[in-house]
């Protein structure tokens, strides 16, 4: 086992791994603990849930850079994925309000506005953070899994299959956004309080999600390296460049797309139930059509079917991101638009392939 | 998540009553015109069989049937006595040991020469095995010998985007070797070949007759000519003529076809 996981990089790339992993869980941490508040080097506390929003983000570009990248099939739809775990978290941190919330209520205050009497049957459960997680890992992926398996079987591809995830992801939409769904319509659910017991607020519970969210991080990326790097990765890059050769081959792809469209919905599911604690609120602009296209739009600009140029182009697209919300806010959506434009013209395979042009070693074979 | 056609396996095939393959009363049409119009053709256990007719004959179609790419309007594909390929899916058809070579060449061609041949190579092929098994030492030994057939050892390490067309066209046919098909279909093979490319093709062909049932579609008669003993002219998606080259080249309704188109 550990002998096949030491496998997954070279040495001079587990070097790197190692190092990254350093600064981002020892490092940081400490120059916010030891180092006083006055002196440069010191990571403010409003760090922590910074990085961990755009963690969650580079969790989301690897689960789209599995099925975009790799096996060819552009979602416009993540953002489902990621909601569906995010409201699950969320409706577990409503709960966790208890009493406290402005209406002093058992009840989430929105219901009590909504002049509800009792909790619908779909919140039972949420009480529990057993249950919650289980919903957390199975909801989004169980959810996928039915969808593909309708869309593959009926061989539904290329921009057909982006148009209707983007219409899914609208539909879905829409339907939060009514009071009546009972997830809070467009306010969501926020005003979190604590996390099994711990207080959001506390400067030490958001290391710790932090922490958690770089640990998750870190474990999905090597599963989704031993899932590339295996035989089934070959066959998705196959199925990519030429699927009829692979089908003539004797493999039922359609087996082989839902088992990757599953487990990409299944790690977007994840990033969402990691991303609402940090961030604060779960609404269902999150389901906006735009926000599934930025989520590929990370990917083209990191290097399709390049883990690496996934988890590179969330960070960078989302650093800028909050770079011009703050100096330029009107112009994102433009500057946005014209990179997509730039990039699919000019650099086909995002950073990471323009860049391992350069190393000679690569020639040969794919940037992985 | 095994793939039902996994077991079936090559023995299952009966071909006791010497042929192969039975394509009886096919018709496929496309948006009212005839593509295939009531083709009757079989082929023996074995053989090697050519197929030649003008461009738009039905030559493409008819190996799109028999892979289960297209359904036919009418007629049936018999894979030995008993298997209709017309209601089974492509994997399936795989499964039971048929290879085909597209007009195309159409190879991985992000992937080395020596994984298009692990993709291809007749193994487990559902999710999990995929996910967790690695090659054994026998697969590799089948690469190699494959390797060795197609004249690619040199090559094995390199992306298959690199490789000149008519090596793409022998990494096709490898493809199909290692998968130990009981019947290839080779849609033109020498297209796009140099003379020594196309003779050293012809050898490949006329080696596997005998341990595969080989159908060969092409246009380039010289190639024909080596490697044919029993030729079936194709003409508006039906069987024009069929028997030795000589005799079908000086019939004259072939030749009428040859002229005219
Ligand atoms: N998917 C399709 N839709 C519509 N028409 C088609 C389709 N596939 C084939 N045809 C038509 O069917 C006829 C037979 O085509 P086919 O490709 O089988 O010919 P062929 O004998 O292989 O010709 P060539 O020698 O040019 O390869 C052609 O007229 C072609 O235009
Ligand atoms: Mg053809």
């Amino acid at each position: 086992m550990i002998k096949k996981i030491a496998t997954l990089h070279s040495f001079k790339g587990w070097i790197l791994t190692f190092i990254l992993l350093g600064i981002a869980l020892v490092l940081l941490p400490l120059l916010n603990l030891l180092v006083p508040e006055e002196s440069v080097l010191h990571v403010p506390d409003y760090i922590f849930s910074l990085l961990g929003k755009y963690l969650c983000y580079a969790l989301v570009a690897l689960a789209v850079d599995l099925i975009w990248g790799y096996t060819g099939i552009l979602s416009l739809g993540h953002g489902v994925f990621f909601s569906m775990g995010g409201y699950a978290m969320g409706m577990y941190l409503m709960r966790s309000i208890g009493k406290e919330g402005v209406y002093k209520s058992d009840l989430p205050d929105f219901m009590v506005f909504l002049d509800w009497k009792e909790l619908p049957w779909y919140w039972y459960g949420f009480d529990y953070f057993a249950f919650t997680l289980l919903v957390i890992l199975i909801l989004p992926g169980l959810f996928a899994f039915t969808f593909g398996y309708f869309a593959f079987r009926s061989r539904i591809k290329g921009v057909y299959f982006a148009i209707i995830t983007q219409a899914m992801t609208y539909a879905l939409m829409l339907l939060f956004f009514r009071n009546n769904t009972g997830f809070g319509g467009n306010n969501g659910l926020t005003d979190f309080k604590r996390i099994l017991g711990y207080s959001l607020h506390e400067p030490s519970t958001k290391v710790g999600l932090y922490i958690i969210t770089i640990i998750v991080l870190f474990l999905s990326y090597l599963l989704s390296r031993y899932v590339v790097r295996s035989k089934l990765g070959r066959i998705l890059t196959a199925i990519r460049d030429a699927e009829s050769r692979v089908m003539f081959s004797g493999y039922n792809t359609l087996h082989y797309k839902l088992f990757v469209w599953t487990l990409s919905a299944f790690l977007c599911g994840i990033a969402g139930a990691l991303y609402v604690p940090q961030v604060g609120i779960i609404n269902p602009s999150e389901m906006q059509p735009s926000n599934s296209i930025e989520m590929a739009i990370w990917v083209a600009v990191g290097g399709r079917g390049t883990l690496s140029g996934a988890l590179i182009g969330a960070g960078l697209v989302n650093g800028a991101k909050s770079w011009f919300t703050v100096a330029a806010p009107d112009y994102w959506l433009y500057f946005l638009g014209t990179l997509f434009i730039v990039l699919t013209l000019f650099f086909p395979k995002g950073l990471v392939g323009f860049f391992s042009r350069f190393s000679s070693k690569d020639k040969m074979r794919e940037p992985s | 998540m095994d793939s039902p056609g996994a077991h079936i396996k090559d023995d299952s095939i009966d071909a006791t009553h010497g042929c192969i393959l039975y394509i009886e009363g096919l018709t496929v049409s496309f948006d009212g015109f005839k593509a295939l119009n009531n083709l009757n053709l079989y082929i023996d256990d074995g053989e090697l069989r050519c197929i030649i007719g003008p461009n738009g004959a039905g030559k493409t179609t008819m190996m799109d049937v028999i892979t289960g790419k297209t359904r036919p309007d009418h007629g049936t594909v018999f894979f030995g006595q008993s298997h209709d390929l017309t209601k089974m899916t492509e994997y399936e058809i795989s499964h039971m040991g048929i290879g085909r070579k597209f007009q195309k060449p159409t190879v991985f061609l992000n992937h080395t020469v020596f994984e298009n041949l692990e993709l291809a190579l007749h193994a487990k092929k559902g999710v999990w095995q995929s996910l967790t098994r690695s090659l054994v030492g026998e697969q590799r030994d089948t690469i190699e010998e494959g390797l060795e057939t197609i004249g690619l050892k040199e090559q094995k390490n390199l992306r298959s985007a690199l490789l000149s067309h008519g090596q793409k066209q022998w990494l096709e046919i490898g493809m199909l070797l290692v998968q130990n098909p009981r019947l290839l279909l080779i849609d033109e093979p020498v297209a796009g070949m140099t003379h020594q490319e196309t003779e050293r093709t012809a050898e490949l062909l006329k080696s596997l007759a005998g341990k595969h049932s080989v159908v060969v579609v092409e246009h380039e008669m010289d190639f024909i000519r080596s490697i044919a003993n029993r030729v079936t002219v194709l003409h508006e998606g039906h069987v024009l003529a069929d028997g030795k080259m000589e005799e079908v080249q000086n019939d004259p309704k072939v030749i009428e076809v040859y002229l005219g188109s």
